[in-house]
């Protein structure tokens, strides 16, 4: 499952995804982090069920918490099956099957949203995980 | 062995033709033989489905009442071409939406005349005395327009060079997105299912051969603009009635930051008349060789960064200096072999029969650089030759005195060899100011990733610079990286205060 944690920086810089691993013995993973001096914002992959104890632990610690429920979406009517996606994708999402066709491996999405702004046939876009 | 187009023709017509597509050739000929295989097949179907910049279309809109001479025409605000008769224009597939910019284009309009969505026209004019009428807008449909022929300059590039970036920022290009640090390689093209890569010397491709553009039944009108067979880069001049093309063969497209292009598949029937068109479509990918460019170097002849052929690139990944990269198509490969199969059908069931050319195309023509008689400005001629430097061991205070003394706002800061190393900024002194912390010198709050241009290079090529990293101000540096001058937006003003604009 996956957090959107944003947190401020502003009284100093706590180490708080490694002080939530600390506490609470989850192993997290950490996809994506944009921090700058005054606020930081990450995305991290837990086991489901441990989603409680590290949500519950990350507000102790002040920050506020996002489960995602996004995920990259294609659009096949739209998609030519050209490729430009694949060599941009950080997470390596995108591959072509046999047939050269795009193959789609959500999962690994960390929604970077590097692919929707370059797909020449706007066939890409986030939506709701189902 | 050879055989006569009659002679195919009859055997399409007869239901009984062989047709192969270009992907299934070799290994045709590589069990039968040279011989076998003429034997064997009447007709090789080619496909390719990519963007293909150099297209468009003429429409004609029919008369209104009263009648209009159209001036200039917009379709969903894409202004067309109408310096032609009273209500002919041409859309070309590039040029951008007045509204929508880069998100709606020429390419948009065809697509959507032919998914059968109405197109806003508007047009206007001054008025004449046999077209009074000044103004016109109306809804239509494709099924309204008398003619909607595609007529495209340039299609069908037999292969096309690959990019990848070696400079440290993204680059976004007619290629696709390419990262730094040569961190992908993107390609157009079919391979060995191009028309031209099955047919180089243009011995059965040429003017009046009938073709599969777009869905529709075209035709080969002739050579390409830029064509260059005798380099291995020929191109091929195209057209078909909009009217019987199919959006699955014809698709609008935004490269991001570069702008509107249209995906068009096109295919050309290969008749096998003789040996040597056996051996020209039994080409392979691993035959067709292209450069992989270097787009981080901004001028026509960008230096190849190595040699791939089509086989390597369909294979997704390759190694550049050591490292693997992956490889991305910009075009469609899936989309390639459905243009190839559905012209295999069409050549089966004698929906098409096959013809030579009636004008052939010069297969030994090499397409020539720009002639410029006027060169554009360069560095040298504006930038300014006043330059005060700093060293990285002097106070902050004296950066701070010669910003104020020299009346600029940037510094750039050399060694003690003098060699720049870093430029610092009225704005990183204030800071330094008001941050007092331990900083003391030059060398504390430079910053050490300085962009620079050279004397020679084209102003142009450094405004563009300027504008990508958001900043005002670029030393010029010479071979050995001495600064000898600096180039601001100020001195851009000199090229608008008429030296340069006639
Ligand atoms: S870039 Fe867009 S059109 Fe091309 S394969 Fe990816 S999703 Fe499909
Ligand atoms: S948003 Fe697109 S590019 Fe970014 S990780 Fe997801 S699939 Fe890859």
């Amino acid at each position: 499952m996956k957090l959107l944690v944003t947190f401020s920086r502003k009284e100093g810089k706590k180490p708080i995804i490694a002080q939530v691993v600390r506490d609470t013995g989850v192993l997290v993973n950490v996809e994506r982090a944009v921090i700058d001096s005054s606020e930081g914002e990450a995305l991290i992959d837990i086991p489901d069920e441990s989603c409680r104890v590290v949500k519950d632990k990350l507000a102790d610690l002040g920050a506020s918490v996002r489960i995602l429920e996004e995920e990259i979406s294609l659009d096949e009517n739209e998609c030519v099956d050209c490729g430009a996606c694949i060599s941009i994708c950080p997470q390596e999402v995108f591959s072509f099957d046999e047939e050269f066709r795009l193959r789609v491996d959500a999962k690994r999405c960390v929604l970077c949203g590097r692919c929707i702004e370059i797909c020449p046939h706007r066939a890409l876009s986030r939506r709701i995980e189902s | 062995m050879k055989k006569t187009i009659h002679q195919i023709n009859e055997r399409i017509r007869d239901g009984n033709a062989r047709v192969v597509t270009a992907e299934e050739m070799p290994a045709l000929v590589a069990e039968l033989g040279e011989e076998g295989a003429l034997a064997e097949v009447d007709v090789v179907t080619t496909g390719t489905f990519g963007a293909m910049c150099s297209s468009g279309g003429f429409f004609n809109f029919g008369h209104a009442d009263p009648p209009i001479r159209m001036e200039r025409v917009w379709l969903n605000d894409v202004e067309a071409y109408a310096g032609l008769a009273a209500v002919d224009a041409y859309l070309g597939a590039t040029q951008q939406s007045t509204t929508r910019e880069e998100n709606y284009g020429g390419a948009h309009v065809i697509e959507d005349f032919i998914a059968g969505k109405a197109v806003e026209l508007r047009a206007i004019s001054r008025g004449t005395d046999c077209y009074p009428r000044r103004t016109i807008n109306t809804d239509l449909l494709l099924d309204n327009l008398n003619q909607a022929i595609m007529c495209n300059p340039r299609n069908g590039y037999q292969r096309y060079n690959a990019a990848s970036n070696s400079t440290d920022r993204v680059l976004h290009t007619y290629m696709g997105m390419l990262l730094p640090g040569c961190g992908n390689v993107t390609y157009s093209g079919a391979g060995l299912l191009n028309p031209i890569s099955n047919d180089p010397h243009f011995r059965v491709i040429g003017s009046g051969v009938p073709c599969l553009l777009g869905g529709a039944a075209g035709m080969v009108i002739g050579e390409g603009t830029q064509a260059s067979p005798a380099a291995g880069f020929g191109t091929l001049m195209v057209t078909a009635d909009m009217k019987q093309m199919d959006t699955e063969y014809i698709r609008a497209a935004t490269m991001t930051g570069y702008g509107v292009t249209l995906y068009v598949g096109l295919g050309i029937p290969i008749p096998i008349l003789d040996i040597e068109t056996v051996r020209s479509t039994a080409v392979r990918d691993e035959d067709i060789w292209v450069d992989i460019l270097d787009y981080g170097i901004p001028s026509r002849d960008r230096p190849s960064l190595g040699k791939v052929n089509y086989a390597m690139l369909k294979s997704g990944r390759l190694e550049i200096n050591g490292e693997e990269v992956r490889i991305s198509s910009l075009s469609s490969l899936r989309k390639a072999r459905r243009v190839a199969s559905e012209l295999k059908k069409w050549i089966e069931s004698g929906k098409m029969v096959v013809c030579l050319p009636t004008r052939r195309i010069d297969p030994a023509r090499r397409a020539g650089p720009m002639r410029e008689t006027a060169q554009g400005p360069r560095v040298l001629e504006i930038m300014d030759r006043r330059v005060i430097t700093i060293s990285e061991d002097e106070p902050i205070r004296d950066a701070a005195k010669k910003l104020l003394k020299g009346e600029t706002n940037h510094l750039p800061v050399i060694n003690g060899k003098g060699v720049l190393v870093g430029i610092v900024t009225t704005y990183d002194v204030s800071k330094a100011v008001v941050n007092p912390d331990k900083i003391s010198h030059v060398r504390d709050i430079m910053r050490r990733r300085v962009i620079t241009t050279t004397t020679d290079e084209p102003v142009d090529i450094a405004v563009r610079k300027l504008e990508k990293h958001n900043i005002s101000a670029l030393p010029v540096v010479d071979k050995e990286f001495h600064v000898v001058g600096m180039l601001t937006a100020m001195d851009l003003g000199k090229l608008f205060g008429g030296r340069w604009l006639k």
